[in-house]
């Protein structure tokens, strides 16, 4: 009865605490109780996540369900189709349980762009779990599933990982299938891993990673192989870059990040101060080329094959134009309009300038990787901030994705581990250190991210909310 | 009037012969239930990817090859965004940076040869259907076929060559089995650019859903006419998209905004370059045939065949194939062509044999030479000849077996063609009399009975000495 035992578990907790956190879109109570019975019912266990249940990002495609990115454009709408990861979880044993809620179309940085209302951050429940995978690191974060999967274009994964206190994972691009993710910008798209811990985002890893032939941008590699558990980082070269330390603005965030390189030094790890003055730009660069790609990616959304549509004087372009107009949210909005003055021109001048200026910080991220073995850093600039304080003011809220860009541009596989907590107004609130590797080497950033995790054990600090649940 | 030079071009779109669409695994297949050929990929889901289809790729280097294309280095491609009920993801997937292929060219009749500026490979949109309460519904079958674009350069000088570079475009593409080339069917179509040049030239028109050649030849003529009638009364050519009405017979604008501009190119992100191998470029090119303009040459100059014949024989690469074939194993190819073009297409219209073009045919080339030397020789009367040959459409034997198994062999002589020259004389005894006396024209009415009477086995020429022979010897 394990299975059916960590599905009613999960249940419990849900039940206790979901109104308060809006982490969960829905609930698919039914499905996971048929499906936990089913493997109880097996002779023996398929592997490490046989009756694990998760929770899923609203926009990975999961057949039949209501996974519409949470954005009124695909109200009501079920995907024909489950997404190549999700597959490969149900088929590994685990159990899909809950939708969490994200930023309409992974657009935010605070989870306050979702179209059912913002989750909260159950460390604080007046502030923001981050976003986009707003939803999922706060299903994790209040114990609600042990793993959750999310994307990260540009931190969407790693960022609320970090303000809820939770491990976050990016692999590199093109390592997890793209298939069934409802993308955002194709040439930045992740799906991203938030969970308890490094190991259980190692085990999820080793279960969806591999090439998937229905995604022609997956690398042709086989499943990752882990790399065996390290007591210690000795020969480890851990670069921190100048540039990316100083956007570091609160104090206390710092002497985390501060105690953690500690940590790793302590471990037997080389720690290199290096310079990456390039990567400044990657902000700018990334909002040119995402706001371009999503353009283009939500031109589907028509209100011709499926979703909402509204018509307003008969003809098509009516109906596209109102369908688009009232039901895309006002950050999707600004970006599809965004994207498409700066694509308008013939040729998209400033998308090729952007992809010009992208090619050069790639360059100089991979010049970094003939020095050291990863990356250290703060994961966001920033503790979690209040919900409301940022709304409206995009240059702000696009900070918070500093530190997690370069990486996104460059395809880098990069994770966020919890390295305790700093006291903000009186609240104890999580602060994440981010770990980016060279290009591929995501089974590197894990093993180094777990020893981390078994020598400081900060993973284990739980959200105060959560100290009474079942 | 002011004459002025018409300067055309053509931008073809072809489909692509392929099993499945060009970026997901639907079947490529025409005529289908609307909407049962359709996937999360071709319908536009959400998070749904495309993955390139090799096979197309590998029929896009093959025309390449035909057309004498240079290729680019790697595949890329675009995307091209518009707002259309029939474009499921808002853009269409295509080739706008770097064509597959640039240059090339295609050879009309007259030797002149017309430089191609580029041909690329694209996804088809899905097809629209109006209903008779002016809805639009959506057929997406179509939608992620694969189509390959051919555009010329504007080097046309008139209807007639407009009309005959495309008829050449697509024998090179039949022939080399790169589509089906149905105008009919749409999997293969015309839009034609047009301006006229005086002292400078007039403001493009490009002329859209082109679905004949007839109807590109006159379209062409009217377009023409109309924009030299405007230039020479002194007003100008406005650069729009028209349609040909082929009841009316005029163009009539389509009244379509300019949107070139607009497209808003983006690469595909979706899909990253593939390189282009020497190796699969070299495949390609083997599987492309000799193509029917050097075939025509030959057809006509080295075996003589008059041009009527010729283009029936060109009609498809099996057609040409077959009876290049069969010529191995015959002595005069004009009887051969003859044999292809007449009676061995006749059998298509019958539908109880079932076979519809050269392609279906059971039987050999090896087959199609000994029949026609049977009847060259006599052994098999023509029509005798005719009835093998749609016993050889059923039972795969030799024309010899079957002639003689059917008792169709001729009668040369014997008993059995003198009792029948006999019995004909004394049924007609009015035409024996005739002939007797010198009207050697109703010896036809003689032969005739015996021809029919034998069932056709008879030898006409037999028959006809060994009646006079009869008449001679028996007064
Ligand atoms: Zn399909």
């Amino acid at each position: 009865m394990k299975a059916r035992a960590a599905v009613e578990g999960a249940l419990a907790r849900i039940e206790a605490l979901e109104a308060e956190i809006g982490a969960l879109l829905d609930v698919d109570e039914e499905g996971a109780r048929t499906l936990a019975d089913k493997l109880d019912r097996e002779p023996a266990p398929r592997g490490p996540l046989h009756g694990v249940p998760f929770a899923l990002k609203a926009n990975l495609c999961w057949r039949g369900h209501l996974t519409g990115a949470a954005s009124r454009i695909l109200d009501g709408y079920r995907p024909p189709y489950s997404a190549t990861a999700i597959e490969r979880l149900i088929a590994a044993g685990a159990i899909p349980l809950a939708i969490t809620n994200m930023d309409e179309f992974a657009f935010g940085s605070s989870g306050e762009n979702s179209s059912f209302g913002a989750t909260r951050n159950p460390w604080d429940l007046s502030r923001t779990a981050g976003g986009s995978s707003s939803g999922s690191a706060a299903a994790v974060a209040a114990g609600f599933v042990p793993f959750a999967l999310g994307s990260d274009t540009g931190g969407s994964a790693r960022q609320p990982a970090a303000l809820c206190g939770v491990s976050g994972f990016k692999p590199s691009y093109g390592r997890i299938s793209r298939r069934g993710l409802i993308a955002f910008a194709p040439s930045l798209d992740t799906v991203g891993v938030l969970g308890d811990s490094i190991e259980r985002i190692e085990q999820v890893l080793a279960c969806v990673s591999g090439h998937d032939e229905r995604d022609a941008t997956s690398l042709a590699l086989p499943p990752l192989a882990l790399e065996a558990p390290r007591e210690h980082l000795r020969g480890l070269r851990i670069g921190v870059p100048k540039e990316w330390d100083a956007e570091l603005c609160d104090q206390g965030a710092r002497d985390r990040i501060r105690a953690a390189l500690e940590a790793m030094h302590a471990l037997g790890a080389e720690l290199v101060s290096v310079s990456l003055p390039l990567t400044l730009h990657a902000n700018a660069t990334y909002q040119v080329v995402s706001a371009c790609e999503a353009a283009s990616q939500l031109a589907r959304y028509d209100g011709v094959r499926y979703g909402s549509r509204e018509s307003c004087d008969g003809t098509l372009q009516g109906m596209i134009a109102q369908t688009r107009g009232s039901s895309f949210g006002p950050e999707s909005r600004r970006r599809i309009l965004l994207g498409t003055a700066l694509t308008s021109d013939e040729g998209s001048p400033s998308y090729e300038h952007a992809a010009r200026v992208r090619r050069r910080i790639v360059d100089e991220l991979r010049a970094i990787f003939e020095r050291v073995d990863l990356l250290a850093s703060a994961t966001a600039p920033e503790v979690a901030f209040r919900l409301g304080e940022r709304s409206g003011d995009s240059a702000r809220m696009h900070h918070s994705d500093l530190l997690a860009v370069p990486a996104s541009l460059a395809g880098l596989p990069a994770a966020s581990v919890p390295c305790g907590t700093c006291t903000t107004d009186g609240v104890e609130l999580p602060v994440g250190l981010q770990l980016c590797g060279a290009p591929r080497a995501d089974a590197r950033v894990l093993s180094t991210a777990r020893c981390f995790q078994a020598a400081t054990r900060h993973h284990l600090a739980r959200a105060p909310l959560t100290g009474a649940l079942p | 009037m002011t004459r002025f030079t018409p300067v055309i071009g053509l931008e073809v779109h072809c489909q692509l012969a392929t099993l499945s669409k060009l970026f997901c695994a639907c079947a490529n297949r025409f005529g289908a239930a609307p909407n049962t050929l359709a996937c999360e990929a071709c319908s536009g889901q959400p998070g749904a990817l495309p993955v390139l289809n090799r096979e197309a790729v590998d029929l896009a280097l093959r025309a390449a090859a035909a057309f004498g294309c240079d290729l680019a280095p790697h595949l890329v491609f675009d995307r091209k965004h518009y707002w259309y009920c029939d474009l499921p993801k808002g853009y269409q997937i295509t080739q706008s940076r770097e064509p597959l292929g640039c240059g090339g060219e295609v050879e009309l009749a007259d030797g002149k040869r017309v430089r191609l500026e580029r041909i690329h490979i694209e996804e088809d949109a899905a097809k629209i259907l109006r209903t008779s309460n002016s809805e639009s519904l959506v057929d997406l079958n179509r939608a992620g076929v694969p189509l390959l674009e051919c555009v010329t350069a504007p080097l046309l000088a008139s209807a007639d060559e407009a009309a005959e570079c495309l008829a050449r475009m697509r024998e090179i593409l039949v022939f080399s089995g790169v589509g089906e080339c149905d105008m009919e069917r749409g999997s293969l179509r015309c839009d034609v650019n047009i301006s006229l040049a005086c002292d400078e030239p007039s403001a493009r028109v490009e002329l859209k859903n082109l679905n004949s050649f007839v109807h590109v030849r006159d379209a062409v003529q009217f377009e023409i006419r109309r924009q030299s009638e405007l230039l020479a009364s002194g007003r100008p050519v406005e650069r729009e998209t028209r349609t040909w009405d082929p009841e009316r017979r005029e163009t009539r604008s389509l009244r379509e905004k300019e949107r070139a501009s607009d497209y808003r190119y983006l690469p595909e992100a979706d899909l990253p370059p593939v390189p282009l191998e020497r190796a699969r470029i070299a495949r390609a090119a083997a599987c492309v045939p000799e193509l029917p303009m050097p075939r025509r040459r030959r057809y006509t100059s080295e075996l003589g065949l008059d041009a009527t014949l010729v283009e029936v024989l060109l009609e498809s690469r099996a057609s040409a194939e077959f009876f290049e074939a069969t010529l191995r194993h015959a002595r005069d190819a004009r009887e051969v062509a003859r044999w292809l073009a007449n009676d061995v297409r006749a059998l298509f219209a019958e539908p109880e044999l079932d076979v519809h073009s050269i392609a279906e045919l059971s039987f050999k080339p090896f087959d199609l030479a000994e029949l026609i030397e049977l009847a060259a020789n006599g052994r098999a009367s023509r029509p005798a000849a005719r009835q093998v040959l749609r016993a050889m459409c059923r039972t795969p034997r030799a024309p010899r077996e079957l002639l003689r198994e059917l008792g169709l062999e001729s009668l040369d002589g014997g008993a059995e063609l003198d009792e029948l020259c006999r019995t004909a004389i004394a049924a007609h005894a009015d035409a024996s009399e005739a002939v007797r006396s010198g009207h050697a024209r109703a010896l036809d009415v003689l032969v005739g009975a015996v021809m029919a009477a034998s069932k056709s086995r008879a030898n006409p020429v037999a028959v006809r000495a060994r009646i006079r022979e009869l008449l001679q010897a028996a007064p």
